[in-house]
């Protein structure tokens, strides 16, 4: 039975990171930018396309692939956020939704115009073939790589955020954009770059998902309401938060398919909307 | 309402009410899908524009309208049944869920109620016994307009239904109409622009956003009770936040501050929709940078744009 819990909270950490990496870009630029993305389960989307394209069409080494994919999308997002995002950050926020809710009908369709409405799922990198013996059960090598990957995520981010002299005016402009803005901080350049890094997690997510998970349109509007809940429950803008959140969620649904295979979608619904009666602001808000 | 606004609503209704004599099968169609969408963004409106409120989940009650008009009508063929059970159910869910909901605001609102939408859309894709899941209900009949013993109407043919559809819709729509202007209407716009202001006031804040809420999801049930006698059939993406999207955006398109933007905005949704898709199957495309394009240049909706712009333009230039 214990055996039983652990191999299963395994299968759902590995499915955790990929809503990690989708949460800690909406969360960041929702508490850096205040705008509510809709779109960001797009990047995703996109970053999926343009791994499975680079890696599993043109036979580009998986690694490249990657770093690729992450550059268009970070291009992508920039456009993004000179031409439209900067222009609703002190908006409504029902228009911003609406605003990049248009986005995502322009980005699906765009994928189905260009790749076809055909779910595919590329070859696995032969490095990562195989399984690992976990309690006797088969266990991906390539899952293990996704848990690690996704850590290392998080650390990378908390470095940044703590360490470095981005992290600091974005910390500080996240606080108080005026004072930021007053004590020389160049707010519209520091809120392009925080968008393209969200942009680029999104995309790795995606990317990252490409030799396991399926690739098709639709991929990002399945995830980022679960995304949108995990920021939520976390508190919206925090970091730490998200990453609980995205544990609890990822979790729950490995569990969830096991336990109760016909109401695990409802299942999780439920204790989103539990946490968001009970504590509002998050589990790690204010 | 100023005698202009006057004839003019009076000839749109002369017009709808004529369709049928001249219109083909489609038109009428397409009519009844403007009508559902209305009453649907109508009720919707009652929360965002009166109230303040920005639901994501409406699309679930919707669907409870939708499932429940389909289950009464595969036993009792009788279409005034199956749109009561529509309404009552929209109604009673978005009572109940309701009751949780309106204790937050802001963005807690809108995830908590896209929450509850999601939680409606995994009930009707996952149980098959009831919901027949993802194949969802099929072989709904179109029922005639009965009450046994009394009279019945067939509705088989496209022009009864449409006759059916808009003269519930009217009336759903006069009743708005009044719900909005009376003192009830003007309590919930005052809680929409200043809460504490009402609350000093003595008046309970929860009990009128719940109701408020019950109301939109009713006008959601309604709306949805129109949809499996004009498809035969009801799936669960109608349960889809996607399709909860899909009410905001037609509010926003036509304008939140006025009475008709819905209506406005369903109207120009399914004209631009029926216009891109004879050009290309990827309307959406085109759809989205439309979206995009309104809300970055006409943020007050059509409808305010085309009254406080145009308006004075052409009143002055036939002045002079």
């Amino acid at each position: 039975m214990f055996e039983k819990l652990i191999f299963q909270s395994l299968i759902g950490l590995s499915f955790s990171m990929y809503l990690w990496l989708l949460a800690a870009g909406l969360t960041l630029v929702f508490g850096v930018l205040g705008v509510l993305n809709f779109a960001h389960g797009s990047l995703f989307m996109l970053g999926a396309y343009a791994t499975f394209t680079l890696y599993g069409k043109l036979g580009i080494n998986f690694w490249l692939s990657i770093a690729l994919s992450l550059i268009s999308v970070g291009i992508i997002g920039a456009i993004l956020e000179r031409l439209f995002i900067r222009r609703i950050y002190d908006i409504d926020l029902a228009y911003q939704l609406i605003l990049t809710f248009g986005f995502i009908l322009i980005f699906d369709d765009l994928v189905k115009m260009i790749w076809g409405g055909v779910a595919m799922i590329p070859p696995m990198p032969h490095f990562f073939e195989g399984n690992l013996s976990i309690f006797g059960r088969p266990f991906p090598i390539y899952n293990v790589f996704i848990i690690f990957a996704g850590i290392a995520v998080a650390i990378a981010l908390w470095l940044i955020l703590e360490k470095t002299w981005w992290g600091r005016m974005i910390r500080a402009s996240a606080s108080d954009r005026e004072m930021a803005s007053a004590i020389g901080i160049n707010i519209p350049i520091l809120f392009t770059t925080v968008f393209v890094f969200a942009a680029m997690l999104a995309a790795l997510g995606g990317a990252l998902g490409t030799p396991v998970r399926v690739v098709a349109p639709g991929i990002g509007t399945a995830m980022i309401i679960q995304a949108f809940v995990i920021t939520v429950i976390g508190g919206l803008g925090n970091l730490k938060g998200a990453f609980v959140g995205a544990l609890i969620v990822g979790i729950l649904t490995s569990f969830g398919i096991l336990l109760f295979p016909v109401f695990e979608l409802f299942i999780i619904f439920v204790v989103m909307a539990i946490v968001l009666m009970v504590k509002p602001e998050g589990l790690f808000g204010k | 309402m100023t005698k202009l606004k006057t004839i003019l609503l009076a000839g749109l209704i002369l017009f709808l009410l004529f369709l049928p004599t001249f219109a083909g099968k489609y038109l009428l169609y397409m009519t009844i899908h403007i009508l559902i969408l209305s009453v649907f963004a109508l009720g919707f409106n009652l929360l965002l524009g009166y109230t303040g409120l920005l639901s994501f989940g409406q699309a679930g009650f919707f669907a409870m309208g939708a499932y429940a008009s389909a289950k009464i009508l595969l036993v009792f063929p009788s279409l005034l049944a199956g749109m009561v059970a529509g309404m009552v159910a929209g109604g009673i869910a978005a009572l109940i869920l309701g009751y949780l909901c309106v204790r937050h605001t802001r963005i807690y609102f809108s995830m908590l109620t896209l929450c509850f939408g999601m939680m409606i859309y995994s009930i009707a894709w996952k149980w098959r016994d009831v919901t027949g899941g993802d194949d969802g209900l099929v072989g709904i009949p179109r029922a005639p307009f009965q009450i046994p013993g009394v009279f019945s109407i067939n509705m088989e043919s496209m022009g009864n239904y449409y006759y059916f559809v808009l003269i519930i819709s009217l009336i759903a729509i006069y009743v708005l109409y009044r719900i909005v202007n009376s003192p009830f209407g003007l309590t919930l716009k005052g809680i929409r622009d200043s809460e504490n202001r009402v609350a000093f006031a003595g008046i309970s804040i929860r009990n009128y956003r719940l109701l408020s809420f019950t109301l939109a999801g009713l006008y959601a049930g309604l709306a949805g009770s129109f949809v499996p006698p004009l498809e035969n059939t009801v799936t669960p993406p109608l349960a889809h936040w996607t399709q909860s999207a899909e009410p905001v955006m037609v509010t926003l398109l036509g304008g939140i501050h006025t009475f008709s933007g819905p209506i406005v905005g369903s109207i120009l949704f399914y004209l631009i929709k029926d216009i891109i898709v004879r050009y290309t199957q990827y309307w959406l495309i085109w759809f989205g940078s439309i979206v995009v394009f309104l809300v970055l240049v006409f943020r007050g909706g059509i409808v305010i744009f085309f009254t406080e712009r145009i308006w004075p333009l052409l009143k002055s230039a036939s002045e002079k």
